[in-house]
């Protein structure tokens, strides 16, 4: 990454909260991290540890209980007054998981697509609006004529195109993308994420890319945190991720995952991972222990941790 | 593994499914052999028949769906011409069981775990009472669920997703099978998860001495748990050999296009290699070789005439053209060589 970086997404100790009372369950407790323009970042984590969480919560759909979200330095959660809501709504777009899922059935594609104008931008008129459409449909790899279809006409990654499209004609600078080709299969996921990357490049986007496959966001991010029970244990630099994993949990998610060579010792090197309970007199924090690398731990962990990165580096 | 007999041996076998008032060749003449004690991957996108074909061996196909043609020769028997009920209960379960992908729909979530496993017992064994329910247990056990005795009363809904899938395998080998199929089974699970379960699996084939068929579309997988790899595409069997032929000798190219869209083997910051355009559709007739609409190096041959199988050793063949001798000599594309050795240790 260059040396300048500006934090475009900065996400301070938030906390997400669902439910009251007895069934009261924090799903995200106080994480903290900074998303630079330009760059594509990447939060992994298992099922339930709240990565799609602070995504929605992002994106506003979820109210933080705790902490707060700024985008070029201001605050955009909680209430928001109507104008600058709207700009942040037009500025930060989301592509879901699912294509199956997140298109409406009975809509055809010229309005899926176009939706979130009429919100946005009432006074386009219609050959505007159309204009649009057809421009995201071209940058998306479809052909214009697709708009009067509807959403079951199309393939999965067709679909997903579609969702791509539904994004970019707000002109948004910050795409949270949460596990945007999982559902797809292994040919056509690559084209998606080549789009992904291709549309990027030409137009300075900034991405969230939330997933728990560890060999794509290898390939995709420049920065990675992982995230365990609702917290950050990890983030650094991917490589410096892959190669230095610090903590027990990336470590034993690394080792999980399957490599495509029949020759790797099948058996070898699971790690397995137990979470300790927290002492509270010694309490856990995540720190910079060496600039760009994060880590929980309490202060003797971390003191070993840095011993591991300097004896490591010569 | 040709010196041991096949157990299970597919010959032409083709399987259609009326959909829409239209007839879909899922399968067009698929011929396979398993053998003994062996753990075959079958690999393919969505569509690609991998399983259905599966499906056909312990008589599963949807209601819409029939075998046209050919055979599956299991112990003298031919288990595509079986019509009753009567006769696949005899197969289904005691002989061949299977283990599908979502843990949360393949068991009953009003039943407990043991009775679930006990009513396997029961049907399959004969067994009743005070023997039945001490083998549940002891299926419990062998999956490796701490406290059987009391995991036995609890429900579906107290397990995870990972324990839930030991269940269900629990369950698959409570009747003593012969042949094991694994359907996606680790899919819906994380990754530690799934690195436990494959684990689990690989323990009890050799435990049990099962010969096991795994379909997935994680060549990752594939890489940790098989001996043998078949490659579909468009309901026909393009490429079958070891594991280490397929990754590092493969043939065909589809699946050279489908190792070169392992991320793994992507460069940052330049495009991933994709496969372009789309599967066939299995409506209506398919020329030549399926695959040859998206391949780069597809020859006039492939749009005109389906390619053999050719033998390329005892235990690798590949159905293209361009292992004719008459064909112009395509090498496998370069990144491929970073399959071996060092390039690919970890993630």
């Amino acid at each position: 990454m260059s040396e300048q970086r500006t934090p475009l997404l900065q996400v301070r100790d938030m906390h997400v909260t669902f439910n009251r009372g007895r069934n009261r369950f924090e799903a995200v407790r106080g994480v903290t991290f900074d998303i630079f323009k330009g760059e594509t970042f990447g939060l992994v984590g298992e099922s339930g540890s709240g990565k799609t969480t602070i995504g929605r919560a992002i994106i506003r759909i979820y109210p933080l209980s705790g902490g707060e979200v700024l985008y070029e330095g201001k605050r955009i959660s909680g209430h928001l007054p109507r104008r600058e809501d709207r700009e942040i709504t037009r500025r930060i777009q989301m592509v879901f998981q699912d294509p199956m899922a997140s298109l409406n059935e009975r809509a055809k594609v010229d309005y899926i697509v176009s939706e979130g104008l009429y919100n946005t931008e009432k006074k386009l008129s219609r050959e505007e609006r159309d204009q649009r459409v057809r421009d995201a449909l071209l940058e998306v790899g479809l052909l214009p004529e697709f708009a009067s279809r509807f959403p079951h006409e199309f393939s999965g990654g067709q679909r997903q195109r579609i969702g791509i499209a539904r994004a970019l004609i707000m002109q948004p600078d910050f795409i949270i993308a949460d596990e945007p080709i999982s559902a797809l299969d292994v040919s056509i996921r690559a084209q998606v994420l080549n789009l992904l990357n291709e549309l990027q490049k030409k137009r300075g986007l900034t991405y969230l890319f939330i997933s728990h496959d560890l060999s794509v966001m290898r390939f995709i991010c420049d920065r990675i945190a992982v995230i365990h029970n609702g917290r950050l244990v990890e983030m650094a630099e991917t490589e410096t991720l892959f190669r230095h994993p610090l903590h027990p949990y990336t470590q034993a998610l690394l080792s999980a995952v399957p490599v495509p060579n029949p020759d790797v010792d099948r058996d070898a090197a699971l790690i397995t991972y137990e979470e300790k309970p927290g002492d509270p007199s010694n309490p856990s924090s995540f720190c910079e222990i060496v600039p760009g690398h994060f880590v929980e731990g309490t202060e003797r962990e971390l003191e070993a941790y840095r011993d591991i990165l300097s004896s490591g580096k010569e | 593994m040709p010196q041991t007999e096949p157990v299970l041996s597919v010959r032409n076998l083709q399987v259609s499914f009326r959909l829409r008032g239209e007839v879909l060749h899922a399968i067009r003449d698929v011929s396979l052999d398993l053998y003994e004690g062996e753990t075959l991957a079958i690999v393919g996108e969505s569509g690609s028949g991998k399983s259905v074909l599966t499906k056909t061996f312990m008589g599963l196909l949807d209601s819409n769906g029939w075998i046209d043609g050919g055979e599956i020769l299991y112990q003298g028997q031919d288990l595509a011409r079986f019509r009753t009920e009567k006769e696949w209960l005899k197969i289904r379960g005691r002989q061949i069981a299977m283990v599908l992908q979502d843990p949360m729909t393949s068991l009953n979530p009003l039943k407990s775990i043991g009775s679930q496993i006990e009513e396997a017992v029961r049907l399959h064994q004969g067994l009743r009472g005070r023997p039945a329910h001490d083998r549940a247990v002891e299926c419990l056990a062998d999956v490796g669920i701490q406290e059987p005795e009391r995991r036995y009363r609890q429900y579906p809904h107290e397990f995870s997703g990972g324990m839930r899938q030991r269940v269900v395998i629990a369950i698959a080998l409570a009747c003593n099978p012969r042949i094991l199929i694994c359907d996606e089974p680790t899919t819906a699970l994380d990754v530690t998860i799934q690195a436990q379960i494959l684990r689990l699996i690989r323990s009890l084939v050799k435990k049990y001495h099962l010969t096991t068929v795994y379909i997935t579309h994680d060549l990752g997988v594939v890489a940790n748990v098989a001996d043998r790899v078949a490659v579909m595409y468009a309901g026909d069997i393009v490429e079958i050999g070891t594991c280490r032929e397929i990754f590092f000798d493969p043939r065909h190219p589809y699946t050279w296009a489908l190792l070169c869209s392992l991320p793994q083997l992507g460069i940052k910051g330049e495009a991933l290699y994709s496969i372009h355009g789309t599967p066939p559709s299995l409506f209506g007739e398919i020329h030549g070789d399926a695959f040859a609409p998206r391949n780069d190096h597809a020859l006039r041959a492939d749009f005109k005439e389906r390619p053999p199988m050719f033998t390329i050793s005892p235990t690798h063949s590949a159905r293209t053209w361009l292992l004719d001798p008459r064909a112009p000599e395509i090498r496998k594309p370069e990144i491929l060589e970073r399959l071996k050795g060092e390039g690919l240790t970890h993630v």
